[in-house]
């Protein structure tokens, strides 16, 4: 199955499938890493908003990669699919991305669980959410048809949580003037790349291979 | 729809209340307080009202979302215009009696500020005839203890949204179990990321993916408490 080999020098082939939410993060940190050998799938974006159907196009997705890679990292945290997604995983014995979500590898895992409840009312952003907060937010929750909504949805938050992966003046903008569409505080943290950056690197230098599981039927 | 063009006043009750389906499906809040009170005006009774105009149109409303013809946004508008609706017939459904089923406590659990879905099943629990406390969000096992000594419900029913919260609910069934009351309550689970399977592994009677199957189970284990009083009896 053209394993690398070690001995030769010989790269494995690595496929990381991801959220497409997470397509301009993952490209930056392969890049910076040098890990051209390393290829990415992303799955639609537009799955953020539908989570309980990420398990079954994971599925889908590493039925049609099995064969082609030696590896795969699934781009995925649990992504509010409650253990579901864990399960596809466990069948295909492949890994994914730590802890909960997005949010929470970015912010770096164990520092977001520490936060607790300090975070509950908060309502995320990163920079893929900023630069896309018109599609997935605005137009993906029916704002843009039915203003009225916001107060429902978001009349428990408080503050919305930037955070970021670059440095950019003008996504800070977007993000402020995000906050305030949706009549909440605005605080920004710069967590850069946190878990992902580790997570994908210990995965780019692995040497190890696999055989992708086929779901027992 | 041309909304301008009908008087709701001048269709006849039959007409009126396959309107009031149709604004409750369009999310028209105002037609469908305007639709209530002009049925009361005709001497509807207020459980007539909620059961034939308000929680027919919702359940229609539930089949389409089931269905994927509609989506979150259109169900909260029609949850909200159905909101309108009850806030109007509540008082009087207190007044007059209506047959009520049974009595739940519900909540979004400790940590979960989450309570769309929740406040919909309230209101729909509450459409099909059943008392409802409901706590609101970040509910921790204390506050749940106190509302079911309380109130003694039927049921108890919880709600989470977040991967990391819903283990919460294992802690409440947990202490149930420890005060020796488990028994006395059946517990309903729901939210986007639980499934049958948490369900179970908690230890809750069972997993209502939506609005609509929470009440039918709901209502479920009320017909069943009713036999097992009767067969005891």
């Amino acid at each position: 199955m053209g394993a690398g080999d070690a001995r030769t020098g010989t790269q494995p082939k690595l496929l990381i499938l991801a959220c497409g939410a997470l397509a301009r993060e993952i490209l930056a940190a392969l890049e910076v890493n040098k890990l051209d050998h390393v290829t990415l799938h992303c799955l639609p974006a537009s799955l953020h908003n539908r989570p309980q159907e990420i398990p079954d196009a994971v599925r889908v997705a590493l039925r049609e990669q099995r064969g082609k890679y030696d590896r795969i990292l699934v781009g995925y945290a649990d992504c509010g699919t409650g253990g579901q997604l864990d399960k596809v995983l466990a069948e295909a014995g492949v890994e994914r991305l730590p802890g909960p979500h997005c949010y929470s590898f970015f912010s770096g895992v164990e520092r977001f669980a520490a936060r607790g409840d300090e975070d509950m009312r908060a309502f995320f952003l990163t920079d893929f959410l900023v630069r896309q907060f018109d599609t997935l937010i605005v137009e993906g929750m029916g704002l843009d048809r039915h203003p009225e909504l916001r107060d429902i949805y978001f009349q428990h938050y408080k503050t919305v949580v930037y955070l970021s992966q670059i440095d950019d003046p003008e996504l800070v903008s977007q993000a402020r003037r995000a906050a305030q569409r949706l009549g909440l505080a605005f605080e920004h943290r710069r967590v850069g790349y946190g878990d992902l950056a580790s997570a994908l690197r210990t995965f780019g230098e692995s040497r190890e291979t696999f055989e992708i599981q086929e779901k027992p039927s | 729809m041309a909304q301008d063009d009908i008087i709701l006043a001048n269709l006849d009750d039959a007409a009126l209340v396959q309107q009031m389906h149709e604004d409750l499906y369009d999310g028209l809040k105002e037609e469908i307080e305007q639709g209530v009170r002009i049925l009361l005006d005709r001497n509807w009774t207020p459980y007539k009202v909620l059961t034939e105009a308000l929680v027919e149109g919702m359940r229609i409303v539930g089949e389409d979302f089931r269905d994927g013809i509609l989506f979150v946004p259109e169900v909260l508008m029609s949850a909200n215009a159905m909101k309108g609706g009850m806030a109007i017939l509540r008082p009087l459904l207190v007044e007059t009696g209506a047959p009520r089923v049974g009595k739940m406590v519900i909540g979004t659990v400790k940590g979960d500020i989450h309570d769309i879905g929740k406040n919909l099943v309230a209101m729909m629990l509450e459409g099909a005839g059943f008392d409802v406390i409901d706590l609101g969000i970040n509910t921790d096992v204390d506050k749940f203890l106190k509302a079911i000594e309380e109130h003694e419900p039927d049921l108890l029913g919880m709600s989470a949204l977040l991967t990391t919260t819903m283990p919460y609910m294992k802690v409440v069934i947990e202490t149930l179990k420890e005060k020796g009351i488990r028994d006395k309550i059946s517990v309903l689970v729901g939210g986007a990321p639980l499934n049958e399977d948490f369900a179970k592994a908690i230890g809750a009677d069972a997993y209502c993916r939506d609005a609509a199957v929470a009440v039918e189970t709901a209502k479920d284990f009320i017909k069943r408490k009713h036999n097992q009083r009767g067969a005891v009896a």
